[in-house]
């Protein structure tokens, strides 16, 4: 439009907008004018003064609508009427609290279940890792998703490869860091030397590590504290840096402190300090620096150079991998590369997590479709309450526009508000779960504080569904006829029988009922996994945790210091058996090892049968650990170094390699090492590494005298209060080496890591069948108080005419309950069907048990007593004198 | 918004700018006008006429300021604006073709 053409209008749409009262005046008296001219016209006509004023203002054709049409030419009419629609609507809705409170409640689970779980989808899988140019930063890992390298494999890697401006590598670990006389264990990323530089971040005080550091093994003692670590241990002391601590004995130089936002590469796991990788000898007792079998490095990643693909990179990586297979083969097995995200290292780590929250994503979806549902049938039963109300309004002379146009702000309003609580809700829970640490022991914290995406999401989620399902009643509304309904009073129908509302009230309950199966699966899967046999017993077994490398044990003086420990522990009062080994099964950590048949000569990974986890164990460990031997013997003291090589497999091992047990017994099997192992013993399968679901996989476990090993825990079982045992063992331990860092908890209490992805899975699926329930009470209970409500008059009279309780009962809430059963018979269906996912999640999830199928039954019987309850009191309660007077 | 059935869409607006191009008015005053000029057979319903006059207005084809009418009351005059003036030229136009096609097309001899 062009700019003279503003000069004009713009006065008059501030007037218009500013001013409106004098506008208005200036209207009336125009208007006002034109009558009165009129009337003098007629009366010199010669009509009486009445009929000329008649006359007037039948010529005039509707003056209020005349006057509405001027209104509507000032073009601020819109927001001068969103104002008006906002005020009305506010005292509408003020006038009917329980329509109100229903509504935004609903509205606010639905959108604050999705804000909670997009918030976490957005943490977790779309937020990049926070360095700089984090588009083109790749994680490589080998195909099977596992993130790990050998060190050697990593420097080759780096070397050769002309894809990345980079490559970093760090592995995780944890060590006793000492500032003066208070050793505490801390955690700490081993970083390669170039590992700052790759990533591009700047120090905050003092300097990083750089590549030019590194000269050999044990050549870099320098620590880059993390600014929360400085910030709590050292009360933020700029003096800290250039300060000398010491790290398992070690000493090392602080040189400098990372930026405040920078807590290390991984989503979830924030380490304390960063320490070279090449010192790892000091901090951890070995050194697998040189030892191409090992993957130690958690992972290596870097930055994509300007111009290059991702696909690209893959071509170049992946021919360094043939190179490595064919220059290596005694050591590297197959060697091929993909690329992956860093904050969830490996697709073996996001793959899980990523499926997960998708998942949750659906249901949450469906808790918001049930909301919707639910909102749909109370503005529809609202506005066919206000049928009367907007048959007058028409009839007084506005327009279904307008009408319309209130309907419309009445459902953005309760979205807003709903949205508003629903969103406040959801930050108040994902605040508390970033600041949750679910493993006590280890750095980890779920960083899921909301933002900007988060709140947008909600807002749109809250307009979009309040706004859709509030104009379920558009129809109805438009069919209105105000004479038929002025004429027929309140009680008369607006809209069909079978209304939308039905169908909405059944889908709603459908979808709470599958919310409510798939949640009491999840329950009653988690139960039972915990009673499931691991292949040992958790329950009243205590682990130690100890770390000689801390207290500075190495070589012959290991084993010494660990029959000490065995034996000290097991004279302790009430203690059953006690047995070491080097990583308990389903707690911390595990090794695997390549299992070579006894005719095999070319020991290199690409001959080996399988891949077996391993396990170093003193000979009491069956027992201490009650892992049941089906066949043959267990260790004992003179299984040594001296004595031929022997080990107990599991059942799976002995079905793999040798066809069966029998035949598994007294065989032999070679390692990588050339080591000849015979079996003289079969142990039952169990759980071994991550998670309480895993597949079953073929172990060993070996002599600690034979295969020893400086990762040491104690397994001590005992019937003893757990509390007064663990102080027991730590006094006992002290008495053996007062400098020895040790840790005790329950096997259960260990096994929480194993047991993480369940609980979660259980804990979120519960949550949202608890919010399923919710929104079930309340769409029943507004269906059956809106019932009753609409039918009070019919009721007084049946009441009136001597109907029992339950034929009042019947009329009343009939409908409501035949609607319930539709509901919750199709969505309990549904959800036996749908659980079968769930069984992928949840171990030992299965829908096909009877105390889910009854207990899903007595939840929906419970939650409609519940919904119905005050609906059928108010209509027994009903008076029908009172009733039948107020008419 | 209602429009009188018997005037072609729009030629209310062509009306209204080209009797307040002559003087400025108040609506009562027009409404006599356009019945007294056109015979009585442009009839302008009074409910009609403000909503497009305050459309014009808003379009800032006219302008609107409160004088004495010619009884001596407060009355509300139109006036046409510059930009009133160049619109009357154009609708002028516009409507001088369309009657002439139609004019044309009416006036073709049926064989």
């Amino acid at each position: 439009m062009r700019m003279e053409h503003w000069l004009y209008k713009l006065p008059l749409r501030f007037r218009s907008l500013f001013s409106y009262k004098s506008v208005e005046q200036d209207l009336n008296d125009e208007l006002q004018y034109h009558l009165e001219r009129k009337i003098e016209e007629n009366i010199a006509q010669g009509l009486t003064p009445e009929e000329s004023r008649y006359a007037a203002l039948r010529a005039m054709d509707s003056l209020a609508q005349r006057q509405e049409e001027c209104r509507e030419t000032r073009g601020v009419n819109g927001i001068e009427n969103t104002i008006r629609d906002i005020r009305y609507s506010l005292r509408t809705l003020r006038k009917s609290p329980g329509f109100t409170t229903v509504a935004v409640l609903t509205l606010a689970l639905g959108i604050g279940a999705n804000a909670v779980v997009f918030g976490i989808l957005n943490a977790l899988v779309l937020r990049p890792v926070n360095i700089p140019r984090a588009e083109s930063f790749y994680g490589v890992q080998q195909t099977s998703g596992w993130p790990y390298q050998s060190y050697p494999d990593y420097l080759d890697l780096r070397d050769r490869n002309r894809s990345f401006a980079g490559l970093a590598g760090y592995n995780i670990t944890a060590a006793g860091l000492d500032t003066g006389n208070n050793p505490s264990r801390a955690w700490l990323y081993e970083v390669s030397g170039n590992y700052f530089d790759v990533l591009g971040i700047q120090p905050y005080l003092g300097r990083f590590i750089h590549a030019s550091d590194e000269h050999g093994p044990n050549s870099a003692p320098y620590v880059v504290l993390t600014y929360a670590y400085w910030h709590a241990h050292f009360g933020d002391d700029r003096g800290a840096v250039g300060r000398v601590v010491k790290l398992n004995k070690h000493p090392f130089t602080i040189v400098g402190v990372a930026p405040k936002e920078f807590r290390g590469t991984l989503l979830f796991f924030s380490p304390d300090f960063f320490v070279p990788l090449v010192n790892e000898e000091q901090l951890e007792g070995v050194s697998y620096l040189n030892d191409r079998g090992k993957r130690q490095v958690f992972q290596v990643m870097g930055h994509l150079k300007a111009g290059i693909t991702p696909a690209q990179a893959l071509i170049d990586l992946n021919s360094i991998g043939s190179w490595l297979e064919k220059t290596y083969p005694k050591d590297v097995g197959q060697r091929a590369f993909t690329l992956g995200r860093t904050g969830l290292p490996g697709d073996i780590f996001a793959k899980p997590v990523r499926e997960f929250v998708t998942a949750l994503m659906l249901l949450a979806g469906l808790i918001l479709l049930a909301a919707c549902a639910n909102l749909g049938s109370l503005f529809a039963a609202r506005a066919s309450d206000r049928g009367r109300e907007v048959a007058l309004r028409l009839a007084l002379g506005a327009s279904r526009n307008r009408i319309l146009r209130a309907l419309f702000t009445e459902a953005a309003l309760i979205s807003l508000i709903g949205g508003a609580v629903g969103l406040w809700g959801s930050v108040l829970l994902l605040r508390g779960l970033s600041v949750w640490q679910p493993m006590p022991r280890f750095p980890i914290h779920v960083p899921v504080t909301p933002d900007g995406n988060v709140y947008a999401i909600a807002l749109a989620l809250a307009l979009v569904s309040g706004i859709l399902f509030g104009l379920v009643p558009v129809r109805q509304v438009l069919r209105v006829d105000p004479y038929q309904i002025v004429k027929a009073g309140s009680t008369a129908k607006v809209g069909q029988r079978v209304s939308v509302r039905d169908v909405l009230l059944v889908v709603q309950i459908a979808i709470c009922a599958v919310l409510v199966t798939s949640s009491m699966v999840a329950v009653r899967g988690l139960a039972r996994s915990l009673n499931g046999n691991f292949g040992f017993e958790p329950r009243n077994a205590m682990l130690v945790e100890t770390n000689l490398s801390m207290a500075g044990y190495a070589g012959d003086g290991v084993l010494a210091i660990q029959k000490r420990m065995r034996d000290a522990v097991a004279g302790v009062p009430g203690v059953k058996s006690a047995a070491l080994v080097d990583n308990p099964p389903l707690v911390e950590g595990w090794n695997v090892a390549f299992v070579f048949t006894d005719q095999t000569t070319d020991l290199r990974p690409a001959n080996s049968v399988a891949t077996a986890v391993r396990y170093a164990v003193s000979p009491e460990y069956f027992d201490a650990a009650s892992t049941t031997l089906l066949v043959g013997r267990a260790f004992s003291q003179h299984d040594d170094k001296n004595a031929p090589h022997v080990a107990v497999v599991n059942r799976l091992f002995a079905s793999t390699i040798f066809g069966s047990s029998a035949k598994a017994i007294g065989a032999y099997y070679k390692m990588k090492d050339g080591a000849r192992i015979q079996v003289v013993g079969i142990a039952e399968d169990g759980r071994y590494t991550t998670n309480i679901a895993e597949d079953p996989q073929p172990a060993m476990f070996l002599p600690m005298l034979q295969s020893p090993s400086i990762a040491t825990w104690l397994v001590v079982r005992s019937d003893r209060d757990p509390r007064q045992l663990g102080e027991a063992l730590r006094t006992t331990l002290r008495g053996v080496d007062s400098g020895l860092p040790v840790y005790v908890q329950t096997w259960i209490q260990g096994m929480d890591g194993a047991l993480f992805g369940t609980r979660v899975a259980t804990v979120s699926l519960g949550v949202l069948g608890i919010m399923g329930a919710m929104l079930s009470i309340t769409g029943i209970f507004g269906m059956a108080a809106y019932s009753v409500s609409k039918r009070l008059k019919e009721l007084g009279i049946r009441i009136a005419i001597g109907a029992q309780p339950k034929e009042v009962l019947q009329a009343a809430l009939g409908r409501a309950v035949k609607l319930l059963l539709v509901g919750s018979t199709a969505g309990l269906i549904l959800g036996v069907l749908a659980s079968r996912v769930l069984a992928h999640i949840v171990y030992q999830a299965t829908p096909r048990d009877p105390i889910v199928l009854t207990g899903v039954v007595l939840a929906m019987l419970f939650l409609g007593i519940v919904a119905t309850w005050i609906p059928a009191q108010r209509a027994l309660s009903l008076d029908p004198l009172a009733l039948l007077r107020e008419e | 918004m209602s429009r009188p059935s018997d005037l072609v869409q729009g030629t209310l607006d062509l009306l209204l700018l080209k009797i307040l191009a002559l003087e400025p008015l108040n609506g009562w005053a027009i409404s006599q006008r356009l019945k007294q000029v056109s015979g009585d057979i442009l009839q302008v319903s009074d409910g009609s006429l403000y909503p497009a006059l305050h459309k014009l207005e808003q379009e800032g084809w006219i302008s609107a300021e409160w004088k004495a009418s010619e009884n001596n009351r407060r009355a509300k005059f139109y006036s046409l604006t510059r930009l009133g003036r160049r619109q009357l030229q154009k609708e002028t136009a516009d409507w001088t073709r369309l009657s002439d096609a139609i004019t044309q097309v009416v006036q073709l001899d049926e064989v």
